[in-house]
């Protein structure tokens, strides 16, 4: 996977090609040669193969290049905010965020991996096949779309755009991308706000929001991003 | 024949249900579909209805006045880009006028343009909208005024003409302004309780340092004080305005959250910050004041934290 080697000599520069395979081989073997704590937050063999602890390997469901799965559900998590990706790695491990796959991984994982994922996948960069969406453009007259660029305001409802970015290309730590993510993740993600089984969300934001949704809505909302390109540049209303 | 029916069916559909960004203050009363609510009209008894429901965006016609009337709503929503002649800061009318001019509680266009021409004590004459729109560019967004028949005026004028169209002439409709009546804080707005506020719920869209967050050069979420922000002389640097402004849409989609002290701390402490000159600066701070800010929901010319506010003015 010469992506992931690229990626990973660039995150790690001050370390050689030849320490880094000695290091995995190391990991492999690290139950009769060597003292856990050595190789505790390599990054890229966790992500290939777990950390011999519980915890599974990302590429498993995030997929080689960090695009996830998208038919499955499963996030991107290229290029993803660093201090975002960790607060759900955090909060997966204390509670706060369910799934019964990512609970566990997290709460295998320690603090010192935790963070040295999130840094990872931060740094990953997207795929070009990613950033060009393979689903249609819902139309700009569409429930989805409006609901994005223009919002409900009768119920309190923003424009999505007007925290996640033009495009929905995400902004900082606190309002991840949804441009060319998941459309099933998205949806899940939403309901799991509207059930309460999601409650890691700054201010309650989120679980306000999709309190008034219906489930079209969150369809038609989860569509419409899913088909943005992570270039979009559209102005935010 | 048929095929033409369903088409017109579906269209139907889509401008009554999927297309409602209105902001009614009154959500008893349904909205007749396709047609902009009319009812603050007043009654054969003589009793003045005073809510209204502004046309959807969908309802803007085709043809020019339609073409003029999308001007301004781009005006409205991304000035720098649409306006940048008469913009001298980041923001743009949507910051504070949400939902593109349209929700009640947050200085909506419709509440507002039937009530001019209106005599102002901030200029002493009275004013026509267009002044009124004028007075926007100059203070709120630090720029200078647009000429009465340049396109961006008209523009806005359309676009506020065509949001209002139906609303009564002179008459205060619900949820038009901010709702400042009768709006006064328990106690007398305080610094220290305002910052904790700020960083507890603003400062997660706004930054701890007050100047929102950008992307590709743009606001995602707008500065609140210092020089990207609006000027001393704009109505969001009085407290009572920015206050209510808070507390009825702040934090976005969260409005109505904070308490009232919360609202009023958090204003004060924002508009204990520095930003750009009032443009009708005299040179002397205590001048300008005694002129234009006497009043005490405005800090401009005191002393806050030890940092005299409007002063010395920035160097243009």
């Amino acid at each position: 996977m010469p992506r992931l080697d690229q990626s990973r000599a660039k995150s790690r520069s001050d370390r050689g090609r030849c320490t880094r395979g000695i290091g995995i081989v190391a990991c492999l073997l690290r139950l009769v040669a060597l003292p856990p704590s050595a190789c505790a937050t390599d990054t890229l063999t966790i992500t290939t193969q777990g950390n011999g602890k519980g915890a599974a390997p990302c590429m498993a469901c995030h997929g080689a290049d960090g695009g996830g799965m998208p038919s499955a559900g499963n996030p991107r998590l290229a290029g993803l905010n660093a201090a975002y990706l960790q607060k759900q790695l955090d909060d997966f491990a204390g509670g706060t965020r369910a799934s019964p796959m990512m609970q566990a991984t997290a709460k295998a994982l320690s603090e010192d991996e935790r963070q040295a994922l999130a840094t990872y996948y931060s740094k990953l960069p997207v795929a070009p096949a990613l950033a060009k969406p393979s689903v249609p453009m819902p139309a700009n007259d569409s429930v989805g779309a409006v609901l994005a660029t223009r919002g409900r305001w009768s119920e309190q409802v923003p424009a999505c755009v007007q925290c996640h970015g033009p495009g929905g290309i995400g902004v900082g730590e606190h309002f991840p991308p949804l441009a060319g993510q998941s459309a099933a993740y998205i949806e899940a993600q939403l309901k799991a706000w509207q059930r309460g089984a999601r409650h890691n969300d700054p201010l309650q934001l989120m679980q306000h929001l999709s309190s008034v949704l219906s489930a079209q809505d969150i369809h038609a909302v989860a569509d419409w991003f899913a088909a943005q390109p992570l270039t979009a540049q559209e102005p935010t209303r | 024949m048929k095929t033409r029916l369903a088409l017109l069916c579906a269209v139907l559909t889509l401008s009554g249900c999927s297309w409602q960004s209105t902001s009614s203050v009154d959500i008893a009363l349904p909205v007749a579909k396709g047609t902009p609510a009319s009812r603050a009209t007043a009654t054969p008894t003589g009793v003045v209805q005073r809510s209204f429901t502004p046309p959807s965006e969908t309802q803007i016609p085709d043809g020019p006045l339609g073409d003029v009337i999308r001007q301004g709503r781009d005006i409205f929503t991304d000035a720098p880009t649409h306006a940048s002649a008469y913009v001298g800061n980041t923001l743009s009318c949507s910051n504070c006028h949400l939902d593109a001019g349209r929700l009640a509680n947050s200085a909506p266009l419709w509440g507002a343009y039937g009530m001019y021409p209106q005599y102002r004590k901030k200029n002493g004459h009275v004013n026509t909208y267009a002044e009124r729109l004028q007075g926007c560019f100059r203070f709120s967004m630090n720029g200078k005024a647009p000429p009465l028949d340049s396109a961006e005026m008209v523009a806005l004028e359309t676009y506020s003409w065509w949001m209002a169209k139906g609303a009564p002439v002179g008459v205060k409709l619900n949820g038009a302004g901010y709702p400042k009546q009768d709006f006064k804080p328990p106690q007398p707005p305080d610094y220290a309780r305002g910052e904790k506020v700020y960083a507890a719920t603003c400062a997660l869209c706004h930054g701890a340092d007050g100047q929102g967050q950008q992307l590709a050069g743009r606001n995602v979420f707008p500065p609140l004080w210092g020089p990207q922000s609006f000027n001393w002389g704009a109505g969001m640097h009085e407290m009572d305005n920015a206050a209510a402004f808070i507390k009825a849409n702040m934090p976005l989609s969260r409005g109505g959250m904070l308490t009232d002290q919360d609202a009023w701390d958090v204003a004060m402490f924002m508009d204990a910050h520095e930003r750009p000159q009032d443009p009708r600066y005299t040179g002397n701070l205590a001048e300008t004041r005694a002129k234009y800010h006497d009043e005490p929901n405005s800090l401009y010319g005191t002393e806050v934290n030890g940092h005299l506010l409007g002063a010395p003015p920035p160097k243009q």
